[in-house]
């Protein structure tokens, strides 16, 4: 062990936030099939209010988004920036209190969701003493992030670093804005807008928290553990840098698709339906970018499931990406709006894109910190992964029919103007789509569970090992 | 819509310090011999190590 601190990596964060994501990802996850169940089997609600379906919702949601996938992009930024700028971490103290604060910040959700407490506000719900906290843990991180950044060995800022920055950046700013709010007690709050004017900046927040927190940070793991775990360079790493401008430039304005034939004014409604539209374009360069990296290795995909993970994942990226555009046209969005589609658009990019890009990033990452080089069951990763492929194909699946066949019943009128079907009707043809739905999370949590059980043998079968800085090599 | 007044000055200073922060990158040369920098990662110890997984396999 060296006895000079900065001549190793702070490699101490990185795991426990690596750990704390894959624990957050197993609760979330068993939340998110509870409340699948309730939608299925309403008597699951057990007329416990603490239980209740609109209470855990917003639990299922701050549980993946910000416990498991937020402890997800800590590590793996505090791990990529740490290896990518051969420097240790800055602020040491600081990236600790991030792990403290942002545990703190979880708790708090899982306490406060389920008592009722709630802003209101979708991904936004926690009330204004969480939010001062969740602030004071973001600028922490932005300062040992940028830190970093700002002490680095090598010159160059690798592109991953750039979407990790702009992730770190565009979240402070949305959070900050949506959640401003005049506090009336410690547990209630009401917003700083109202009525259409809240609507379009909780729109604002929310449809940027999904392309800055889900699909920037998410990218900045891709660009470093693909080349890692496959041994090749990004296909093209000027296209790479093309795909960051591009996103951030263009992403900022897509929010209004969230608010088609609402009281917002017409014209926004078109702005966000135009630039959702142009979105296509650096997403799709950069889904073909990742998976194009594996150009000339194809074969790796045949036996490495970790590579199978993150390539994946891609596909998933990929397709939400075509289908984000596609219900943001709003002759689409007149049938797709309030149905079970749009759930399953955003599980096909919550759990193929976010869920398995993480995995596979943690399955590299993981064995990396305690001293080994592959996890503890080699195996069990090819089962998680095909537990969760087949979960997600049948969760997204039974979401798409049901979605439009909702979308066709609640829109069919006979010749005298009525309405073919009431609205309980679409609810009775829907059941047999949540059972399959909560099938298929079942089959994604189990292949999350197997992953918990990994991980612990892996850690137990390892140990922490302090990883030194390489040192310049020119004289 | 007064919240225009807000979102629109928002993003229009967001696109500038944007454009700032590429024309840092331009300019300070950020952007010299880009390819040379995808490989730069896979020749420290972890990438070793990546390999020998495949091996062991």
């Amino acid at each position: 062990m060296a006895s000079n601190p900065s001549a190793t990596y702070n490699d101490t964060v990185v795991r426990q936030f690596a750990i704390a994501a894959v624990i957050w990802g197993v609760v979330g996850m068993t939340v998110g099939v509870l409340i699948a169940s309730q939608l299925a089997w309403p008597e699951l609600n057990f007329g416990i209010p603490w239980l209740t379906y609109g209470r855990l919702r917003p639990l299922h949601t701050n549980a993946v988004i910000f416990a498991f996938g937020g402890c997800a992009l800590f590590a793996t930024s505090y791990h990529v920036v740490q290896r990518t700028c051969q420097t240790r971490l800055f602020a040491g103290p600081l990236a600790s209190f991030t792990f403290w604060g942002w545990q703190l910040v979880i708790l708090l959700a899982a306490i406060s969701l389920p008592m009722g407490f709630t802003q209101g506000k979708e991904y936004a719900e926690l009330e204004w003493p969480i939010d001062i906290l969740i602030t004071l843990v973001w600028v922490s991180y932005a300062i040992v992030f940028f830190g970093t950044v700002g002490t680095r060995k090598i010159r160059h800022i690798y592109v991953a670093n750039w979407f990790f920055g702009a992730f770190i950046i565009a979240v402070a700013l949305l959070h900050v804005v949506n959640s401003a709010a005049i506090p009336v007690s410690l547990t209630k709050s009401y917003s700083a807008y109202a009525g259409v004017q809240d609507a379009m900046v909780q729109w604002w927040y929310g449809h940027n928290a999904v392309g800055f927190f889900l699909t920037a940070g998410f990218l900045g793991m891709m660009y470093y553990y693909i080349p890692k775990q496959s041994g090749m360079p990004v296909y093209s790493y000027r296209l790479s840098i093309v795909h960051f401008w591009a996103l951030i430039f263009t992403y900022m304005w897509a929010g209004p698709h969230h608010l088609h034939y609402t009281a917002l004014p017409d014209w926004t409604q078109s702005v966000g339906m135009v630039f959702s539209l142009i979105l296509l374009a650096p997403s799709w360069g950069g889904m073909i970018n990742g998976i194009m990296t594996l150009s000339g290795a194809w074969y790796k995909l045949r036996d490495d499931a970790i590579l199978k993970f993150l390539i994946v994942a891609l596909s998933f990226y990929g397709m939400s990406t075509f289908e984000g555009p596609m219900m943001a046209i709003k002759t689409v969005n007149a049938l797709s709006h309030y149905t079970d589609w749009t759930v399953g658009h955003v599980h096909s990019g919550a759990l193929g894109w976010v869920g398995m890009i993480t995995i596979g990033s943690l399955y590299y990452l993981i064995p990396r910190m305690f001293g080994r080089t592959t996890m503890y069951s080699v195996p069990a990763i090819a089962l998680h992964f095909w537990a969760a492929t087949i979960g997600i194909v049948l969760y997204i699946a039974a979401m798409w029919i049901a979605g439009v066949m909702q979308g066709l019943m609640w829109r069919a009128v006979n010749p005298d103007g009525t309405l073919v079907y009431t609205f309980v009707e679409s609810v009775k043809a829907t059941h047999p789509f949540y059972v399959i739905r909560v099938a298929g999370g079942l089959l994604y949590l189990g292949g999350m569970i197997l992953m918990l059980w990994n991980v612990v043998m892996t850690v137990l079968s390892g140990r922490a090992v302090e990883a030194s800085v390489p040192q310049p090599v020119h004289a | 819509m007064e919240i225009m007044y807000i979102l629109l000055p928002v993003s229009i200073v967001l696109v500038l310090g944007i454009l700032g922060v590429l024309a840092w990158a331009i300019f300070g040369g950020q952007f010299e011999e880009l390819e040379q920098e995808g490989l730069r990662i896979l020749r420290d110890a972890d990438a070793e190590q990546a390999n020998v997984d495949r091996h062991q396999d």
